[in-house]
């Protein structure tokens, strides 16, 4: 029989020898799903590039695809939060309407347009809020009570702009402006806004106890709330996320657009929600994957713009985009480790 | 005499006319040690645990803690002295590392509520080790599906243990676990009371039972009906009272 010191000497757990072979390993296993979606990623852009040469090797694609990928990115990182928490929400491109409604009130007060920045924020937390509300306090399945958001939102602001838009083309080249849509060298700087909530986004997710305790809750609702968990709080919190970062791209849209207009936002919940789980981000909750997100976010990207430019015609968009979702998800289903239940 | 950790004098509890328990005594002594807790549905195993960590209040009788008594009994005093119940599975999130279950709702944060990720990471590994957990292949940072049903277990008791409990209470632990994993759960459980834990184990199996404690209390229709230990019984007089015990049940309500 082992005596204890003998035995203790063999249960060191950090003991294994670990070295530059075991870490690459962990890093391919703790982020497989996300190096999932570089892979496909990386194919896609070498078959777009095989097929238009011309086009996929010259930035003037990419410049075009990054008018609108910033906006598709910062939306799909603060939707993994929501999905990863258990949830879904349905209702973001009509928060984006909002705060873009928000934005263009603010401004035809006669306000600062940084004013407006920060109104559009608190009405987007605020509608994230409502939805955290609705589906902790009254217990609505949150894909039913965000699908009635989304229209419930979308019918006040037609209601209140009576069908009519605001132009804010007067913006253009002020500081303002530039600071959040213009140009370094030509590189577009809301690219860099992005960049800089996927980190954020990464950050909180993975290394922030508001990250460990969305996944926990996303897992197992019961355990968490055993643990002492404020579940209630937590999934509120990931709404308000998403609010926010509607905010974020109902201004980057106006501006880019140059006009806020009833339907802003519009088209963009199939867009994001693809890009989430085409990104590994499963439906069940307790997992999820920022840096895939806005990889998914970016396959989008190229999709959508590569398809007309590569001189595929415009109706094999839809056709792409479904397979590319069912691959996608059929691959992230391989990858998964054996687990025993 | 030596001053007890948990005491339960006189205690009795109804759930309408039910009478759950009829005037039990129980206690947990000073130094570590580990209880089985044995009877059939209906019992009131359950309801004496829940009393013992807060969840009801007794309709009568006293709960004293290190010798004083105590009013008001609820969770978070059951809880701030020490008594922690573990589930079988449950409380465990199990697409989660080991690490992060352990410490789920009490994480270890530093500035501005980052998670002390390293710091865990060593305590987790510290604390499985201290309860025998002996895989080679799984460390803290791996996920607890990839466990075994007893290992699962052991993560829950790590977790106890980790909250400094003076008192688990482990509630059916090694039901629809295997011989060696049951036998894992055991040796954690033994390895907890080396490290200054007492066990409360409630189970159905009289072998378990056996295996693992060193006292036993036998409840029937909320009443103390057996007190004995390892000295004064066997597994098999233990069986054959317990056989006893229900024949007079069915005999009685003939």
């Amino acid at each position: 029989m082992a005596t204890s010191e003998e035995r203790s000497q063999h249960l060191d757990l950090a003991a294994e020898p670990r070295g530059p072979r075991w870490r690459i390993s962990s890093f391919i296993d703790k982020n497989r799903r996300a190096l999932s979606v570089f892979l496909v990623l990386t194919v896609l852009l070498l078959v777009f590039t095989m097929v238009s040469p011309q086009v996929f090797l010259t930035p003037l694609i990419y410049l075009a695809i990054s008018r609108t990928l910033p906006m598709f990115i910062i939306l799909a990182a603060a939707m993994v939060f929501v999905v990863a928490s258990g949830e879904i929400d349905l209702s973001f491109h009509s928060i984006v309407g909002l705060a873009a409604w928000t934005f263009a009130l603010t401004l035809e007060a006669g306000l600062s347009p940084y004013l407006g920045v920060l109104f559009a924020v608190i009405v987007g937390a605020f509608a994230g809020f409502i939805n955290g509300l609705i589906v902790t306090r009254l217990g609505l399945s949150s894909l039913v009570s965000t699908l009635g958001m989304g229209f419930l939102i979308r019918g006040l602001i037609n209601i209140g702009t009576q069908g009519e838009g605001t132009p804010v083309t007067f913006l253009r080249d002020t500081p303002f402006y530039n600071a959040f849509i213009g140009n370094i060298r030509g590189f577009p700087v809301h690219m860099l806004w992005a960049l800089g909530f996927v980190v954020l986004s990464v950050l909180l997710f993975n290394y922030h106890v508001f990250g460990a305790r969305i996944s926990c809750v996303g897992d197992n609702l019961e355990s968490s709330r055993e643990m002492g968990i404020n579940v209630a709080l937590i999934k509120t919190l990931a709404f308000v996320y998403v609010g926010i970062a509607s905010a974020i791209v109902a201004i980057q849209f106006t501006l880019t657009n140059q006009i806020f207009y009833p339907t802003i936002g519009e088209g963009l919940l199939m867009i994001v929600l693809a890009a989430v789980f085409v990104g590994g981000t499963p439906g069940w909750g307790g997992i999820g994957t920022i840096m895939g997100a806005a990889l998914g976010a970016c396959i989008v990207g190229v999709i959508t713009s590569g398809i007309v430019a590569a001189g595929i015609s415009h109706l094999f968009t839809d056709f792409f985009y479904g397979l590319i979702i069912i691959l996608a998800l059929m691959g992230h289903k391989l990858n998964e480790p054996r687990y025993r239940y | 005499m030596e001053t007890k950790f948990l005491e339960l004098k006189d205690t009795s509890k109804s759930f309408g006319k039910v009478s759950a328990l009829d005037r039990v005594n129980f206690f947990i002594k000073g130094e570590p040690e580990i209880v089985a807790l044995i009877g059939d549905n209906g019992a009131g195993k359950s309801t004496l645990i829940k009393i013992i960590s807060g969840v009801h209040p007794p309709d009568s009788g006293e709960i004293h803690i290190q010798g004083e008594k105590v009013d008001h009994w609820s969770v978070a005093k059951a809880r701030a002295v020490g008594i922690e119940t573990v589930y079988q599975d449950r409380a465990l999130v199990l697409q989660q590392t080991i690490a992060r279950n352990i410490f789920m709702g009490r994480e270890r944060t530093g500035v501005l509520g980052f998670v002390k990720g390293r710091s865990q990471l060593a305590e987790a590994n510290r604390l499985m080790r201290t309860i025998g957990f002996t895989s080679k292949v799984f460390a803290s940072d791996s996920v607890v599906a990839k466990l075994s049903g007893g290992e699962r277990q052991g993560v829950a008791i790590a977790r106890a243990l980790y909250f400094q409990a003076d008192l688990m209470i482990l509630d059916e632990p090694t039901t629809a676990l295997s011989l060696t994993e049951s036998e894992k759960v055991f040796d954690f459980i033994r390895r907890a009371k080396e490290s200054g834990t007492s066990c409360i184990f409630i189970s159905h199996n009289i072998y378990h039972a056996y295996d693992v404690a060193e006292r036993f209390v036998v409840l029937d229709r909320g009443k103390v009906v057996l007190e004995t230990d390892r000295v004064h019984t066997t597994a098999e007089q233990l069986v054959k009272d317990m056989q006893e015990i229900a024949r007079c049940n069915r005999e009685g309500s003939a």
